[in-house]
């Protein structure tokens, strides 16, 4: 693609222009190399800036979806625009998948200021769609918000935290699930903690108790837990404005070191893709994981993108 | 099993039921004429059938109500529709249906303005309003307001009906649509008795309720079930029916009174089974079907109504209805069936089969109840993920021929039909598209006759009752006499409650409800696999349900099919607007949408939606369509641009999905 076109997408991208985003978001799909390099291109031209970036993951079932569109609803009222990556689980057996997320997000039509993708796993280990990241950088460039939904808290899940900025853990009350995270690790990563459907009464005042308790015996034990636990009901809408303010308050406290958090996390995602394409053997024969990052970093820093580095550290291995 | 009105010994003839067709179409005005018709015919019961719009709260000029207007049903907008509609006809001689759901407490409220409004004596009307909304959520669509809010609804008309209409029967607990939707004769009489739970615990914890109201309500409570081809399974069922219900009467309602325990339904017999290949055999299945519910006076219907023999193909017209009307006439007055006591008691063949219904049934009741009850398994997607678990079961054996559907499956050469052939469009019935427009005028003029204080008083009465908790009704009658309309009544309660959108149940069902995957599902799992690789990723499939219609049992599975064979598939769920549609194409980045419509309005939503996908720049992107379409309309879509048109002939999934990857493979040049 000539550069002049390149340009003109990429700024309608940071415009929120429909059409352009959508066919960004196709092509951080696209598995085929020239689109890998087209991508490239484009997500370097587009920059790692853009609006809050923000992870909300949490057991299946616990109401993420009808959260996120609660959200949605009050940063709309705000007049604030809202891009959406939505990761379904996809089938290890046939690689299809149901997004059915969308249904639980009311929407309106008209909103141009809204925008939702879902993104089936394909296969990839971790519950995180390959292209997550990708659509996350994309949208983050033109939308005042964007959220990456995950499929829930499995082992890799953590690899969420190198998509985003800011990660929100949703508990359901009485859900048992306490134990489960702390067991998991799960506990460690999040930035806000969210009991929701707190409309079921005493069982989530209880979940957001328990919770809270829970914070405490793992600072008491030198884990470090910083994160507000809120309270929210997606279903009458308490508490949102609360969450709202958390999510803004984390980004502040994070905008002083934003651009160096974000190239960090990008150097992470660039090092597990090598390690998914090549495994150990292959990070070991490029000197090692400490050294690749730190490469990485500066490459990053230089202006390059997540796939562009992957493609040249690929490109030595294979003597290409 | 006590048989009714028998006394010892001695075995008087039974009553026949009450003998209902389905109906309303275009206008009021012309609704009214078929009901006289119908009557003339010796049908002695009306049940009326509301347009989508009406049923959904929506006014016939609201942008949704688009090509839905007097289709499926009458459009009833304000007391002057609802005055035209039963013109002539003696409100307390009669004993109406109102198939009516969300806004039952409007249509129930219009009806009762209209009683009074001619000077009738409100306690002697005879009639039922549908009223169970559970149902909706789980099968049918026409949901409103989320469960909660719909059962306060629920049940402020019971309480309301049950003390100002005593003959009334103000909640028809429906599980019609849920076999219609896949249930199997115990899940069908299971979530029955869990939705009559709902409204039953619902009204007993209201603090004005006394045991003795509660008991009228027990005695008020009818059912609607359906009833299907296995006729020897249903007929089991409607006993374990009349035998669970007392039981749950007495066991958890304390209600022993056998005259208000019994066992009251009416049904419609099944139209899944209803073919569109050689449709004369339908007429068989539905005699049979009505079999069922007929034999045994233990347990027999109080009111049938029959579908026509043609309702695969399109609307059916009065000729189709009479002649469905025609078989309930001579099995009730020429045949000795109503002579004989219950045919059935003592058979231990029958009663064994009852025991199994019924305990299987009595399981999942509980099952349901350890779930939080019907609201919270409504909520959760738990009872829809059932139902359409079962459904994908039943296409799965018809597909593979383990369940015979004759003309379908097995015997499918035949001589072609004199009652389809050659008659092209007139085998079913043409609703009259400048019916809609004279619907929208009159109702423009209604508007603009009104008295603007004294609606918006009536109104803001409304919206206070919504708020406060007190029974909707009385403001709702009062605003039906102010002259609101069917959405303005919704709006206000829109505006208290919101709107709800149902968990579609396809994301529940797991992978291996299809089954292992046969030769012709590894076959095109291989062929997706490499359009994946031509297209650099999955080939994305959105199933879409625009319109009012909200049937969507079909959609779902066509959803979980194409996630089978390896699309990755976007289902947003019922009523989503054409401009809904086409954003939801952009944003997911989708290589084919396929649009469902059930409801007649092909030929107003198909265009909508193209325009919207053009004015979205995807003017390229494939669309398929699925529904009742009769031949000329499918040839009509082409010409639009669609690219391919299925029908319900088109019932094997796997052809099916062939077919659509053999189109993307064709636009992608992929061979």
């Amino acid at each position: 693609m000539a550069s002049a076109d390149l340009r003109a997408w990429t700024e309608a991208v940071r415009g929120a222009d429909r059409q352009a985003v959508a066919r960004a978001l196709n092509l951080a799909e696209d598995r085929r190399p020239e689109a890998r390099r087209e991508l490239a291109s484009l997500l370097e031209l587009l920059g790692d800036a853009g609006g809050p970036r923000i992870g909300v993951t949490g057991p299946p079932g616990v109401g993420k979806s009808s959260l996120l569109s609660s959200l949605g609803h009050a940063l709309r009222a705000r007049d604030l625009s809202v891009g959406v990556v939505a990761v379904d689980p996809s089938s290890a057996r046939t690689g299809g998948a149901l997004l059915g997320d969308r249904a639980r997000m009311t929407f309106d039509a008209d909103d141009r200021g809204l925008f939702v993708r879902s993104l089936a796993t394909a296969g990839e280990g971790g519950g995180l769609a390959r292209a997550a990241a990708d659509a996350v950088q994309i949208l983050s460039a033109g939308f005042d918000r964007t959220f990456l939904e995950t499929t829930g808290v499995g082992q890799s899940e953590t690899a969420v935290e190198h998509a985003v900025d800011t990660v929100l853990l949703v508990v359901q009350p009485g859900g048992g699930d306490l134990l489960q995270f702390i067991k998991a690790g799960v506990m460690e990563i999040p930035d806000v903690f969210v009991v929701g459907k707190s409309d079921q009464g005493a069982v989530a005042e209880r979940t957001f108790a328990d919770l809270k308790s829970a914070i405490a015996s793992l600072r008491a034990a030198g884990v470090a837990v910083g994160a507000p636990v809120l309270s929210v009901s997606a279903h009458d809408g308490t508490g949102v404005d609360a969450l709202i303010d958390a999510l803004d308050a984390h980004a502040a406290r994070l905008a002083p070191t934003l651009s160096e958090r974000r190239l960090r996390a990008a150097a992470a995602r660039a090092l597990g893709e090598l390690l998914r394409l090549h495994g150990e053997r292959g990070v070991a024969a490029l000197g090692g994981g400490a050294s690749l990052r730190q490469r990485f970093e500066r490459e990053l820093a230089g202006g390059l993108s997540v796939p562009a580095v992957v493609e040249a550290t690929s490109a030595e291995l294979t003597g290409g | 099993m006590a048989a009714r009105e028998e006394e010892p010994g001695e075995v008087t003839r039974d009553r026949p039921w009450i003998m209902r067709t389905y109906a309303g179409h275009s206008t009021a005005a012309a609704s009214n004429a078929l009901y006289r018709q119908n009557l003339a015919k010796g049908q002695t019961g009306l049940s009326v059938a509301f347009d989508l719009p009406t049923q959904t709260g929506y006014d016939s000029d609201h942008p949704l109500a688009r090509g839905e207007v007097g289709k499926v049903g009458v459009p009833v907008t304000h007391l002057g529709d609802m005055r035209a509609l039963f013109e002539g006809l003696p409100l307390t001689e009669m004993n109406t249906s109102l198939t009516i759901n969300a806004t039952a407490p409007w249509l129930y409220a219009l009806y009762v303005a209209l009683a009074e409004e001619r000077g009738d004596d409100v306690r002697k009307l005879r009639g039922t309003t549908q009223n169970d909304v559970i149902k909706e959520y789980l099968s049918r669509g026409t949901y409103i307001f989320p469960p909660a809010a719909s059962l306060r609804l629920s049940t402020d008309l019971v309480t309301y009906a049950v003390k100002h209409t005593p003959r009334w029967n103000p909640m028809n607990v429906c599980s019609y649509h849920l076999q219609e939707a896949g249930a199997t004769p115990p899940q069908e009489l299971a979530y029955a008795l869990m939705t009559a739970i709902a409204l039953l615990d619902s009204v007993r914890d209201r603090e004005e309720v006394g045991v003795e109201e509660l008991s009228r309500v027990v005695g008020r409570l009818s059912f609607f079930v359906n009833a299907g081809i296995r006729f020897v399974d249903e007929l089991c069922k409607l006993r374990a029916f009349v035998e669970l219900w007392s039981r749950l009467c007495a066991e958890r309602y304390g209600v022993t009174d056998e005259k208000l325990t019994r066992f009251r339904y009416g049904v419609q017999v099944n139209s899944l089974g209803l073919t569109e290949q050689q449709p004369e055999n339908n007429m068989h299945r539905i005699v049979l079907e009505m079999l069922s519910v007929t034999l045994c006076r233990g347990a027999r219907a109080r009111a049938v109504q029959l579908p026509a023999w043609n309702e695969a193909l399109g609307l059916p017209r009065p000729w189709d209805q009479q002649w469905s009307l025609r078989a309930q006439q001579i099995l009730a007055y020429e045949t000795d069936l109503l002579e004989h006591g219950d045919l059935f008691e003592g058979s231990h063949v029958v009663e064994a089969r009852t025991r199994e219904i019924a305990d299987e049934a009595w399981a999942e009741v509980a099952e349901v109840l350890r779930r939080g009850g019907a609201v919270a398994a409504v909520e959760s997607g738990y009872v829809k993920g059932r139902l359409v678990e079962s459904a994908a079961a039943r296409l799965r054996r018809i597909e593979s021929g383990e369940q015979v559907v004759v003309g379908v499956n097995r015997f499918r050469d035949g001589e072609p039909s004199p009652l389809v052939t050659g008659l092209g469009e007139s085998a079913v019935l043409e609703v009259d598209p400048a019916a809609a427009e004279a619907q929208i005028a009159a109702l423009v003029a209604h508007r603009q006759g009104r008295d603007g204080a004294k609606l918006d008083a009536a109104l803001t009465a409304l919206r206070q009752a919504a708020e406060t908790g007190a029974n909707i009704l009385p403001a709702s009658i009062a605003a039906a006499r102010a002259g609101a309309t069917t959405g303005e009544w919704t709006d206000t309660l829109r505006a208290v409650f919101g709107e709800y959108r149902a968990p579609t149940g396809v994301g529940a069902v797991a992978l291996s409800s299809g089954g292992a995957a046969g030769e012709g599902v590894q076959a095109l799992r291989v062929r997706i696999a490499r359009l994946a690789e031509a297209l650099g990723r999955r080939p994305k499939l959105l199933v879409g349900k625009p319109g009012l219609d909200g049937h969507s049992n079909g959609a779902e599975q066509i959803a979980i099919k194409a996630r089978d064979v390896g699309f990755d598939v976007v289902y947003e769920g019922i009523r989503v607007t054409p401009a809904q549609l086409a954003s939801a194409a952009l944003e997911e980045g989708v290589h084919l949408m396929g649009l469902s419509i059930l409801s007649g309005s092909h030929l107003e939503l198909v265009p909508d939606v193209l325009a919207e996908l053009r004015a979205q720049g995807l003017a390229d992107l494939p669309v398929v369509v699925g529904g009742i379409i009769p031949v000329a309309d499918a040839e009509r879509l082409r010409e639009l641009g669609v690219a391919r048109v299925y029908t319900p002939k088109d019932f094997e999934l796997d052809p099916l999905m062939a077919d659509l990857v053999a189109l993307l493979e064709e636009v992608h040049g992929v061979s």
